[in-house]
């Protein structure tokens, strides 16, 4: 059984937690919300904007969906494509 | 795929829906371009969260196909770019020329709105920022790449 989640961060986001993935130790069920707590308080985290679009297991997600261990979160700045 | 790191054709994707039945092409090309923000624009660098982008581009495709009788190609690329490259092709063929314009505008407005795809553009001033359409300006500023900045 998994006992962490993924924490993937794209673009800016990346940049300042000098990180594109962080494992958090989880051994429950959270919010996305929850998540997003535990990644502020990380160096560089407190520079994150208080809403960010999230996605988990590649859906975009709200900050109350809940997370498993073994999901994977992703924090992804404003899109910029085409 | 939809995402690639190759230079994008878009007259052989066009090429590819066209068909005896398929009467009406309509290509949207995006190129990159020089400015942005009254700033003089070197080159950028698109970066994506691949897996989720993939299965929103596929997804795009296959509602358009559903909305519209129409056969639809999209590419989309990744990894660093000159200005006047082809950043983003869509294709659409359609039985008359009304569903194709209409699937086809539909289609690049899509990919802006669900497509995880990043953009960080290199100005001739020297200075980088990641693209965003909800901060003043467009952009927001962003730090050099660890190795420094590129020629």
């Amino acid at each position: 059984m998994p006992e962490s989640i993924r924490v993937l961060l794209f673009a800016r986001y990346a940049e300042l937690l000098g990180a594109d993935r962080i494992d958090l130790a989880l051994a429950e069920a959270v919010t996305v919300g929850d998540v997003l707590d535990r990644v502020r308080m990380l160096p560089g985290g407190s520079a994150l904007p208080g809403a960010m679009l999230c996605a988990v297991n590649l859906r975009q997600a709200t900050h109350s969906d809940l997370v498993s261990p073994g999901d994977e979160v992703a924090l992804l700045p404003p899109l910029a494509g085409g | 795929m939809h995402l690639t790191d190759q230079p994008i054709d878009a007259a052989s994707l066009a090429g590819r829906i066209q068909t005896a039945r398929r009467g009406g092409v309509v290509t949207f090309v995006g190129h990159v371009r020089d400015h942005h923000g009254g700033r003089a624009v070197q080159r950028l660098e698109y970066s994506a969260y691949a897996p989720m982008a993939e299965t929103a581009c596929a997804e795009i495709v296959r509602e358009a196909g559903e909305r519209w009788p129409v056969s639809v190609e999209l590419r989309h690329r990744t990894g660093e770019l000159g200005v006047g490259e082809v950043a983003v092709a869509v294709a659409v063929a359609g039985d008359h020329r009304e569903e194709a314009f209409e699937a086809c505008r539909w289609v690049i407005d899509e990919v802006k709105r669900r497509v995880p795809i990043w953009k960080r553009e290199y100005y001739e001033d020297g200075t980088v920022a990641w693209v965003d359409p909800t901060a003043p300006g467009g952009a927001v500023p962003a730090q050099y790449p660890a190795e420094g900045p590129r020629a």
